[in-house]
């Protein structure tokens, strides 16, 4: 007799820095993110690099939820091996979501995700990768944060700005009809967890990190036809 | 046919190149400042191009068979770069655009190195690794620019590599038959735990360079720390030029500016084209390295483009970001 503990059923995903795969583990539903080798960086490193981020990651999801921030449940954790498994969520990937549903549950999901964010922030986590890819709208009608592969200690306001900022850069770019609403819903929910003065704070850094590098002294240049 | 002249004297180079449009090099002059110990002095580097300037400039009319008035556009490199050599090139052209009546075309030092790697590799729409002394840039064109998709936060790959050798005391001279002083140091080394950071799309090096220092100071054999450090520095940029490709969908890499003649790192790039099925295009060396024909190349596009800039208002720019300039080709 062979009892199986779980199995793959399909790729959802191939990035830069994992393979990300459906199936089922121990009865759930579950997400296995599976990080890769690098052919470029020697073996010691490339060993170090993918256990410390595998553990790095997991901790955060295991911290966050127990907290109250809506993430996945990790089920399993292999470091050397570079292996996370966790709950499925059921849902649909918010980027999707938004492109469906009405204007007026779109600013409810926003406001929802910016409680989630708020959330983390509270508890001086940040994201690092905020963006609509990364967020589920549950079919239970909730948000979820999910690729915490990024996240780390906010060190100061600047931490909680760059993932403001990321999501206004993804607004911008994915769905530009609606930014300016989408990120007052956001808001919202944001302020909702912080307050109205920390959230001024953060807005301040993220107009800062918006202008910096960029040189206002513009050179005269003609454009001939 | 148009024929440009450009100067470059951003850093430790005052060259002076002329291209035609076809396009051919028809000269290519250069004069090296090299500081006897320590890192490039900005004041002594441009007394140095104040003194060999003029012979430069003879020489390179004399390779291609022109004179001045034969030549229809000067360009320049305005910045990004040290002030004081800046200067003596931005000096140069304006005299020689004034006196000769010639349009003088501002050129951005970054997008050179882009775009005569472009030019001497055939590289088409490649994700662009521009390394050097000054730059750290991951960058691609979309939108009419070269926008900045990942960088250094702090100090760039080149600034680590001559820093660390430094402080360890095996250079000046930093690169010796086209060899890095820290790939000679890295020789025979194991690997040994330095930290590795990269944050999102960005690299960052002067906490491992710190960390380097004290593992040296605590012991540490010399070759190790080369080896892992090197080995760290590497990994971080390929790593981060990985996430572009793969965020980018581009197909193509060119590695541009100085550091792009390591082989060691070439050969890090390679495994990773392989890995993904790329192709990847190095500019030659003696391109890759700041020079005036790179400049002069650049100022062929600009010109053809009708981007010139009046004398009086051809002022130096330290700190010009490469994604700030508009690209019209």
């Amino acid at each position: 007799m062979s009892i199986s503990i779980g199995r793959v059923e399909r790729v959802i995903y191939l990035g830069a820095e994992a393979l990300v795969a459906e199936g089922e583990f121990l009865g759930y539903r579950a997400v296995f993110k599976q990080r890769l080798r690098k052919p470029y960086r020697v073996p010691e490193l490339d060993q170090e690099i993918v256990s410390k981020r595998t553990v790095a990651e997991a901790r955060a999801l295991v911290n966050l939820r127990h907290h109250g921030v809506r993430v996945p449940k990790v089920l399993f954790v292999d470091p050397l091996a570079g292996l996370i498994v966790m709950e499925k969520i059921d849902g649909v990937v918010l980027r999707d979501a938004l492109q469906t549903i009405d204007r007026e549950s779109s600013c409810y999901a926003m406001s929802l995700l910016g409680e989630e964010v708020g959330k983390m922030h509270k508890l001086g986590v940040a994201h690092g990768d905020v963006t609509t890819s990364n967020a589920i709208l549950g079919f239970d009608g909730s948000v979820y944060l999910v690729d915490l592969g990024l996240s780390k200690h906010v060190e100061d306001v600047e931490d909680m700005a760059v993932d403001v900022h990321l999501l206004i850069r993804v607004l911008e770019s994915s769905h530009y009809a609606h930014r300016e609403e989408l990120l007052k819903c956001f808001l919202k929910g944001y302020r909702k967890l912080l307050g109205d003065e920390e959230v001024r704070e953060v807005m301040d850094k993220v107009a800062e990190i918006r202008t910096r590098g960029r040189y206002v002294e513009e050179r005269r240049i003609r454009k001939s036809n | 046919m148009v024929v440009v002249l450009g100067i470059e004297s951003t850093a430790h180079t005052f060259g002076i190149g002329i291209v035609s449009d076809e396009p051919r090099i028809l000269a290519d002059s250069r004069f090296n400042y090299t500081p006897e110990k320590g890192g490039i002095h900005p004041r002594e580097a441009a007394e140095s191009f104040i003194r060999s300037g003029p012979s430069v400039l003879k020489e390179a009319l004399d390779r291609a068979g022109l004179s001045l008035r034969s030549i229809d556009a000067v360009a320049v490199a305005l910045g990004p770069g040290l002030g004081p050599c800046l200067r003596v090139g931005a000096t140069t052209a304006r005299a020689l655009a004034s006196y000769y009546r010639k349009p003088l075309v501002p050129v951005n030092h970054a997008v050179a190195h882009i775009e005569i790697g472009k030019m001497l590799t055939g590289a088409r729409d490649p994700l662009v690794v521009y390394i050097s002394g000054g730059n750290t840039v991951i960058t691609a064109k979309y939108g009419g620019r070269y926008r900045v998709f990942g960088e250094t936060l702090d100090i760039a790959l080149g600034n680590f590599m001559d820093t660390l050798v430094r402080e360890l005391g095996i250079a000046p001279p930093y690169v010796i038959e086209g060899v890095h002083a820290l790939d000679r140091c890295s020789e025979g080394g194991r690997y040994i735990d330095l930290p590795y950071v990269v944050k999102g799309q960005d690299t960052s090096y002067s906490g491992l360079l710190t960390a380097a220092l004290r593992a040296v100071r605590n012991g540490a054999r010399v070759e190790d720390v080369c080896f892992s450090a090197r080995e760290i520095a590497y990994s971080s940029l390929v790593e981060v030029a990985e996430r572009g490709i793969a965020q980018l969908g581009k197909s193509e890499i060119l590695l541009v500016g100085g550091v792009a003649a390591s082989r060691y790192l070439v050969e890090k790039f390679r495994v990773l084209a392989e890995h993904r099925g790329l192709n990847l295009y190095v500019t030659p060396p003696k391109y890759a390295v700041d020079n005036g024909v790179m400049i002069a190349w650049t100022g062929v596009l600009l010109f053809k483009h009708g981007v010139t800039v009046d004398p009086e208002k051809a002022v130096v720019r330290q700190r010009w970001r490469l994604d700030s300039v508009d690209i019209y080709w």
